[in-house]
């Protein structure tokens, strides 16, 4: 079982950071065939084309390869007898130079690279248990630049959520690499609105009402792609929801890029 | 959109020929710089000359001399830095995002790269040299030969318009709270 997660980690990451999920490009290619800024299109196109390029040639679609970050679900009949994380781990350090991986991790203070996009806390995996058998392991490498647009707002309770969302997003978004996917996480605590954020973007598509308006509402900002102007500014939103304090109203966005990798591998 | 092929090291009659919104294709030598290289001018010099360069915002992927990805990263970073990297003789600056636009007046473009499209650019960026080779992969000062590097948007013009601050502009007026 922990030769068969590091190899699936090793697959799931070479696939994730060498294509994109089919309804990723779904939206890219539904946003072009509305999109009338001609500078706006040209960026779509030329996105899909590296798409493309990065598919049939192997090779990272962008050079920022990301934070290692995985999401599992472990059947409850498994109890494994190895450390998951080391496992992950190793899977990470092999994709570093087979895919290859731009050595990304480093010590937050003094900067020195690992080499290998693996230390303390790294990768980031985020377990959980569900009904049934075996486990899935989804890789989601996330890039820094929409990562370091990603803020968590401790708000008033009389405040309006969606407009400090929108808000945020006006003044942040052209650094993020947009169109956007926007993982909104509503409630709980100050650390449980990140996480929940990041559930959210790892939970994709799925679109509420509330969802599609909020959509609707950022894509008539205007900000378009890479921030050039368009009716292209996010392709898409999860938000997902919990219990806060009744004093409390903590609200996280988790930006995400029009490259939204992701790969899943399933191990029985 | 008028669409400009132009070859590096740029004149200032280049520089003064792009408008916001024209789409540049480039070829020639470009030198890619993120944090630590920029760092590492302002205290040490630059180890290349600069005059008439274009400086791409970069941190590629590189393996065998190969250039397997080599899209632009977020410019806004490297924003304390425009002014002394300018004044080096830097004719444009190639990245994501923008970066304020009144020390390009009169003197220099902001070329916008498609953010994400790393495959892509590789396939126009092949490897020349190495410096700064000590601040490992993603940061050294690459010397890289660009063949037709694009499409680009003149996102920031020498002649004070900006883009980025164009779109900002009617965000603002749009959402008036």
């Amino acid at each position: 079982m922990r030769e068969k997660t590091v190899e699936a980690t090793v697959r799931a990451l070479q696939r994730a950071e060498t294509s994109l999920p089919d309804w990723v490009l779904q939206r890219i290619e539904e946003a072009m065939a509305r999109e009338s800024n001609p500078v706006a299109r040209h960026h779509l196109q030329f996105m899909l084309e590296n798409v493309s390029i990065a598919k049939s040639k192997g090779l990272p679609l962008c050079q920022d390869t990301g934070l290692t970050i995985f999401h599992v679900q472990m059947g409850r009949d498994l109890s494994l007898d190895f450390s998951l994380f080391e496992a992950i781990a190793q899977g990470v350090r092999i994709a570093t130079k087979e895919v290859p991986l731009r050595p990304n991790a480093v010590h937050p203070q003094t900067r020195k690279n690992s080499g290998d996009n693996t230390g303390p806390g790294m990768p980031d995996v985020i377990l959980d248990y569900v009904d049934g058998k075996g486990l899935q392991l989804t890789a989601f490498p996330k890039g820094a630049g929409s990562e370091n647009m990603s803020l968590v707002g401790m708000l008033n309770p009389a405040d309006d959520p969606f407009d400090f969302i929108l808000e945020s997003v006006a003044k942040r978004a052209a650094n993020a690499c947009p169109p956007l996917f926007l993982g909104i996480g509503l409630g709980g605590s100050f650390d449980l609105a990140a996480r929940l954020a990041k559930r959210a973007l790892l939970n994709m598509p799925g679109s509420s009402e509330e969802e599609l308006q909020l959509l609707e509402r950022i894509n008539r900002l205007g900000i378009g792609p890479m921030g050039l102007g368009g009716d292209t500014t996010a392709l898409g939103i999860k938000i997902e929801k919990a219990f806060c304090h009744t004093a409390s109203l903590p609200v996280a966005i988790n930006f995400q890029c029009w490259a939204n990798r992701s790969a899943t591998e399933v191990i029985q | 959109m008028t669409e400009h092929h132009l070859r590096s090291p740029l004149s200032d009659e280049d520089v003064k020929k792009l408008v916001a919104g024209d789409v540049v294709f480039l070829s020639g030598p470009i030198f890619t710089a993120r944090d630590k290289a920029h760092a590492l001018i302002r205290q040490a010099g630059s180890p290349v000359s600069l005059q008439g360069a274009a400086l791409y915002h970069c941190g590629p992927i590189i393996q065998n001399e190969r250039v397997l990805s080599a899209g632009p990263t977020t410019s806004g970073r490297m924003a304390r830095y425009t002014e002394e990297i300018l004044k080096l003789g830097v004719k444009a600056i190639i990245g994501k995002g923008g970066l304020p636009g009144e020390p390009f007046r009169n003197r220099a473009v902001y070329l916008a790269y498609p953010g994400g499209c790393g495959a892509a650019a590789a396939q126009q960026l092949s490897v020349l040299r190495v410096h700064l080779q000590e601040l490992g992969m993603a940061e050294s000062l690459w010397e890289f030969e660009a063949r037709e590097l694009g499409p680009m948007i003149v996102a920031v013009d020498a002649h004070g318009r900006d883009l980025y601050q164009e779109v900002r502009g009617s965000v603002q007026r749009q959402e008036p709270d």
